[in-house]
């Protein structure tokens, strides 16, 4: 159990976390020691005080003496709240900033990392993290400024003074002391893994009811909010249980602490009695003793607060670190390499994802030249989709390269690989906020004359020159308001405004009909002379439109030339353009 | 709104308690006997304290004489105040401490203590089970709200904003009751039975630290109505901080993308330093509290202690009883130290359960009807009656519609995006109600129905395929979780599931979830198209069914997905033309108006919009 607690105490220093985090606020938390100090020590002062009037004012019947030193309690319980409040009002700024401070960092480390370890904490997971944990690590902090040290000057000072007052009553204080420390290490040790298990069990409240929330629909449609409820309340029972033991084993503690501290306020009668009697102790310096003695009590209350914080911050410290400990799969280069004007080479690119066998990518090789435009063809599970996240270097290849204007994307910086490549998803993701910022997100200095010229090509003109406020029309949650048609045309417009050398466009057609499509498509062509295209589509229809279409088959290419080319080699592609009903539909036929 | 003020909320946490009364109330009873045994204590060691005092004066004085004559000599020599001092202790001159009657007051208050202490651990106890189940059943009572807020309500509501109510302000609801219940009872308690004590021993004195009451209460007052402001913005931007994580994190990938970092930081960091500003000054304004009160409390200690000094000196009380007083003041004015110290967590729980209260005075969706009705048998015939529906108040989507569609008929729904096509499924399922006219099912008005009746006889694969945390196989299987292994694969066949799933690391045990970036939004399609092929249901929508689905699988799929129509009337909403061909109907949208309705050869022979969507 102390192993364990050590351990603790161990992880957070070794780690630096507090300490590199609380450094930028050294000098606050200093003045804010330095208060607490002159607290306790006028805390301390007023049963010496008290002992005085007893011995001096009470037993000897002195009322000047009363009056003076009562005077002098009341200048000192003055000086104590004024530094008090001080040391309260640093504290909690020191606080608040150590929780921005960590929130952000959190927030930063989680974008820098790639899709790999965001998928393996677990969005809901990250959330709770940069939220509820960072909370807890920030009220341990608090706690510390405003109670622990407080408690831990004032138990200490109080047995101290106790020692120096009567040197074997004193000890009998320190004894008391070191039997409540005992118990505070066990608390900390037995509720730290409880808290970790309610952390977790958060995670999983998030987690589940992020899905009611985003997948409400589906729940409603398919009529599963029983069983929905059921993992709720499932999770809800998960964190019952921790959360109860910890209440108990807070009671317990308060309980424990109580009785020793009234054992012990009996022995010291009784002790003290017995010395009284034997003429080598004042009555006044054992009241006095009584009266560190409570002082200590209540230090000790207040330690009770402190320890479930301390407890649960210990294993929120560690879910941070270990978000901050994570490094992104991705790393970044440490030179970036000039570039040119959009030379796109992908080299015997290889590609498994971990874990699994079969690889998504075997061996592809392709080039797209400024100005041109490459189809990527092939069935679901080809590996079209991963291609593209290779060119954008979401993950890395575990064989061969991508080569962008001649230099591999490892050893371009992202910053460099987002300025050169421009992608428009197959999912489209809009975030609350105007159609303005939305736009802005591409491209945050485009001029409005710019953004309506792109959404012009992205066919997205009409529909937001008739919403309301036109680019400062505020959308809805992820432009939940909007059809997935204008979404995915305004996601193709905020591309588009960033002007890339090399556009990939990943599918991004699929929620528009036919007609949009076309009108789209003959835009785009005009739109994008000198850039490097790399599509994906369904329709072939599309694909007709390209200079090259290169067909991939489970990973890897079964063709690569014109449509004409491919009708006469590749049997793959045949069976694709057999397989649609509509290549042969006039609709199509007339882009051909 | 109602039940979202600070009053309210305190009210109606207080009324969260009541299934938990038999437990409080044992609680009270305890806190009654451990308030007792902390009475009992202080005033049996003040009773060795005058033992002790006793035998420290009477060891000293001259054992020849008596009590009385001692004072007499006293009084003689002038040394009057002494006299009296002596004359409130029960000492014998020549005698020392009573040691055996010392023994025995220490044993009492040691079995006092020891009978307190087990009190007070069995009242925490009951108390932390009560505080428990209050907030398991308060977490139970917001997931089944939940499930009731009309959809509308999810449009309009950031997801990370209901996360934070159920998650981050429950969380400090619960530490706040936790600290506060068990504390609050007991303190109340000792500070209303003190103050019998105190005043039956002395009036005066007690009336000295009663003054500490008024002045406590009017700084709390003052402090805690401002801090609650502050702290109802400190949860408020804890909200509101979580929903910006919530929405980056899931639009990470992109995010990345874009490298659109530094611009999310900076919206990030404006919202980050606004709570964090919130946070300093409700911390600030409560960190007032605890010290302010000390200093009032302590000012009170200082009185008595002037005061009891003064009535010793006059021989009006004893010394043993003075210090018994003092001990009784701390007794007071401790609690109320503590309290103050909890005064500021007390407002910040009473901020997140006001936040916990509005989620739960949300609008909810109309409730099922009392008697619902249902169609005796459900063959599929569904009828619009002059439909009206609009999502915006001002701006209406469907006009008037009317619509009969016969049973195992194929409806196609084509139009332009924004026409509202899925609209019409929308209002099927009873995602949202019609504004007016009538919806019906076999001739039943589907507002008649239950929602959970009439959605489990439609099957709708929806435009954004949802996956939730699960295996592959556990996905395909929601909503029919009664279906065996080779039922879930027949589906996945079927679906073209099968295809790809091999190449995931774990095949059908493979978990995913809807943030995963494993799989391509095809392949997150197809297991959602597979889920429709477990359902018997009678009537079944397919929007956009296989819009991210190369056209290969889908051929593939296609065959599969006839045998599924086969029987059951569906609704197709599609851009490609092929499925729209064989359509029993063909309704062409446009803005919320059906501007034409046919077979696909009528409709292109009457080369209206549908021919023009054809031919553009």
């Amino acid at each position: 159990m102390i192993y364990r607690l050590i351990m603790g105490w161990t992880q957070a220093v070794l780690t630096g976390f507090l300490r590199a985090y609380l450094r930028p606020y050294r000098s606050g938390i200093a003045i804010i020691a330095v208060l607490q100090l002159l607290q306790t020590v006028c805390i301390l002062l007023l049963p010496t005080l008290n002992a005085i009037i007893i011995d001096k004012g009470v037993v000897e019947g002195r009322m000047s003496w009363i009056v003076s030193v009562g005077i002098a309690m009341a200048v000192v319980t003055g000086i104590q709240v004024t530094v008090a409040i001080s040391a309260q009002r640093k504290g909690a700024a020191v606080s608040a900033a150590l929780g921005r401070d960590l929130r952000a960092a959190v927030f930063g480390r989680v974008l820098s990392l790639s899709a790999r370890e965001v998928d393996r904490f677990g969005a809901p997971s990250l959330i709770t993290r940069t939220v509820n944990d960072v909370k807890q690590a920030q009220s341990l902090t608090l706690t510390l400024f405003d109670t622990a040290l407080a408690t831990a000057i004032l138990s200490l000072g109080g047995v101290a003074l106790a020692v120096t007052q009567d040197f074997w009553l004193g000890l009998l204080l320190v004894a008391m002391f070191l039997v409540v420390c005992g118990c505070i290490g066990y608390m900390i040790a037995t509720m730290s893994p409880l808290f970790e298990k309610l952390q977790t069990g958060i995670d999983l409240i998030s987690q589940i009811l992020r899905e009611q929330i985003n997948g409400a629909r589906i729940v409603r449609a398919s009529v599963q909010q029983e069983r929905e409820h059921d993992r709720f309340a499932a999770a809800n029972s998960f964190i019952f249980q921790p959360s109860l033991r910890v209440g108990r084993l807070m009671t317990t503690f308060a309980a424990m602490v109580t009785l020793v501290t009234n054992v012990f306020m009996t022995a010291l009668v009784w002790f003290g009695g017995r010395r009284v009697d034997g003429g080598s102790l004042q009555l006044g310096t054992l009241s006095a003793l009584i009266g560190y003695l409570t002082l200590i009590v209540l230090a000790m209350v207040m330690i009770l607060v402190v320890i479930t914080g301390l407890s649960r911050a210990f294993a929120s410290v560690r879910r941070i670190t270990e978000v901050l400990d994570s490094s992104p799969s991705v790393p970044e280069p440490f030179r970036t390499r000039a570039a040119g004007s959009g030379w796109l080479e992908v080299r015997n690119v290889h590609f498994a994802h971990p874990g699994s066998e079969k690889p998504v990518l075997n061996g592809v090789t392709m080039t797209a030249r400024p100005g041109e435009t490459v189809a990527l063809v092939g069935g679901t599970g080809s590996g079209k989709s991963t291609l593209l996240n290779l060119i954008m270097r979401q993950y890395d290849v575990t064989g061969g390269a991508v080569l962008v204007d001649g230099a591999d994307v490892r050893d371009l910086g992202a910053d460099r690989i987002g300025t050169l490549v421009g992608v428009v998803p197959q999912t489209t993701k809009l975030f609350s906020g105007t159609v303005r910022a939305n736009l802005h997100f591409g491209s945050p200095d485009a001029e409005d004359s710019l953004m309506w010229a792109a959404l012009r090509i992205a066919q997205a003109a009409d529909f937001v020159a008739a919403m309301p406020d036109g680019l400062d029309t505020e959308l809805a949650q992820g432009g939940r308001s909007l059809s997935g048609g204008q979404r995915q045309r305004l996601a193709i417009a905020r591309t588009l405004l960033r002007r890339p050398h090399i556009l990939l466009l990943d599918d991004c057609f699929a929620a528009l009909d036919a007609g949009t499509e076309a009108r789209l498509r003959a835009a785009l062509r005009e739109a994008l002379i000198g850039t490097t295209v790399v599509m994906t589509s369904q329709r072939i229809g599309a694909v007709l439109e390209a200079d090259r279409i290169v067909v991939l088959d489970g990973g890897r290419v079964a063709g690569n030339g014109t449509h004409d080319e491919l009708m006469a080699q590749s049997h793959v592609y045949r069976e694709i353009v057999q397989s649609q009903p509509l290549g042969r539909e006039p609709v199509d036929a007339g882009h051909d | 709104m109602p039940g979202t003020t600070k009053d309210g909320s305190a009210r109606r946490l207080f009324a969260t308690f009541r299934p938990q009364r038999a437990a409080l109330i044992g609680a009270l009873l305890l806190a009654l006997v451990s308030t007792g045994t902390s009475l009992l204590g202080p005033y049996l060691l003040g009773l060795a304290t005058d033992l002790i005092a006793a035998g420290m004066v009477g060891r000293t004085l001259d054992p020849a004489l008596s009590k009385d004559q001692v004072l007499a000599q006293l009084r003689g020599q002038g040394d009057g105040t002494l006299a009296n001092v002596f004359s409130t202790m029960d000492l014998v001159p020549g005698e020392g401490v009573d040691f055996a009657k010392l023994a025995t007051v220490v044993l009492a208050s040691l079995v006092v203590f020891l009978v307190g202490g087990l009190c007070l651990w069995l009242q925490g106890r009951v108390v932390a089970l009560a505080v428990q189940r209050v907030l398991f059943d308060l977490r139970d009572q917001v997931d089944r709200k939940l499930a009731r807020l009309p959809l509308s309500y999810y449009d309009r509501t950031p997801p990370g904003e209901v996360l934070s109510r159920v998650t981050s302000d429950v969380d400090n609801l619960q530490q706040t009751l936790q600290l506060t219940v068990g504390q609050t009872v007991n303190m109340l308690f000792a500070i209303l039975s003190v103050l019998v004590v105190m005043l039956v021993l002395s009036p005066t004195l007690a009336l000295l630290v009663l003054i500490t009451v008024p002045m406590a209460g009017a700084l709390w007052f003052l402090v805690g109505k401002k801090a609650g402001a502050r702290f109802a913005a400190q949860w408020a931007g804890t909200g509101a901080i979580t929903a910006r994580v919530e929405e980056v994190y899931s639009a990470h990938n992109l995010v990345r993308s874009f490298r659109r970092e530094r611009q999310v930081r900076a919206a990030f960091d404006k919202e980050n330093a606004a709570l964090a500003e919130a946070e300093r000054e409700a911390q600030a304004l409560t960190g007032l509290i605890e010290p302010s009160t000390r200093f009032i409390t302590d000012f009170a200690y200082v009185l008595v202690a002037l005061f009891g000094a003064a009535r010793v000196a006059s021989g009006s009380m004893s010394l043993g009883e003075v210090l018994a007083f003092t001990q009784y003041a701390g007794m007071f004015t401790r609690p109320m130290v503590v309290l103050a110290g909890v005064a500021g967590q007390l407002q910040s729980g009473l901020a997140s359960a006001a936040r916990i209260f509005e989620l739960m005075d949300a609008e909810e969706q109309r409730p099922d009807p009392e008697n619902p009705d249902r169609p005796n048998w459900v063959r599929g015939r569904i009828k619009f009656d002059r439909v009206n529906f609009r999502y915006v108040p001002d701006v209406p989507l469907i006009r008037d519609l009317s619509l009969i569609v016969e049973p195992g008929s194929l409806v196609a729904i084509v139009g332009s995006t924004g026409s509202g096509k899925t609209t019409l499924g929308n209002l099927l399922m009873r995602f949202y109600e019609v504004d007016s006219g009538h919806i019906l099912l076999d001739g039943v008005d589907i507002a008649e129905m239950t929602r959970d009746e009439l959605r489990s006889q439609i099957r709708l694969v929806p435009q954004d395929p949802w996956l939730f945390h699960g295996t592959v196989a556990e996905n395909i299987t929601y909503g029919s979780p009664d279906a065996t292994r080779d039922e879930m694969v027949a589906a996945a066949r079927a679906a073209g599931v099968d295809r790809f799933v091999q190449g995931l690391p774990d095949g059908y045990d493979t978990v995913l979830n809807d943030d995963t970036t494993t799989i391509s939004a095809g392949e997150k399609q197809l297991i959602t198209l597979a889920r429709a092929f477990l359902s018997p249901a009678a009537v079944l929508i397919l929007d956009e069914a296989t819009s991210s689905i190369d056209t290969r699988t889908e051929a593939y799929v296609q065959q599969a997905m006839g045998r599924l129509r086969n029987g059951r009337t569906s609704f197709v909403i599609a851009h490609r033309l092929s499925t729209v061909r064989m359509a029993d109907v063909i309704l062409v949208l446009d803005r919320g108006d059906i501007v034409e309705r046919g077979t696909h050869d009528e409709l292109i022979a009457a080369g209206g919009v549908y021919a023009g969507l054809h031919g553009a």
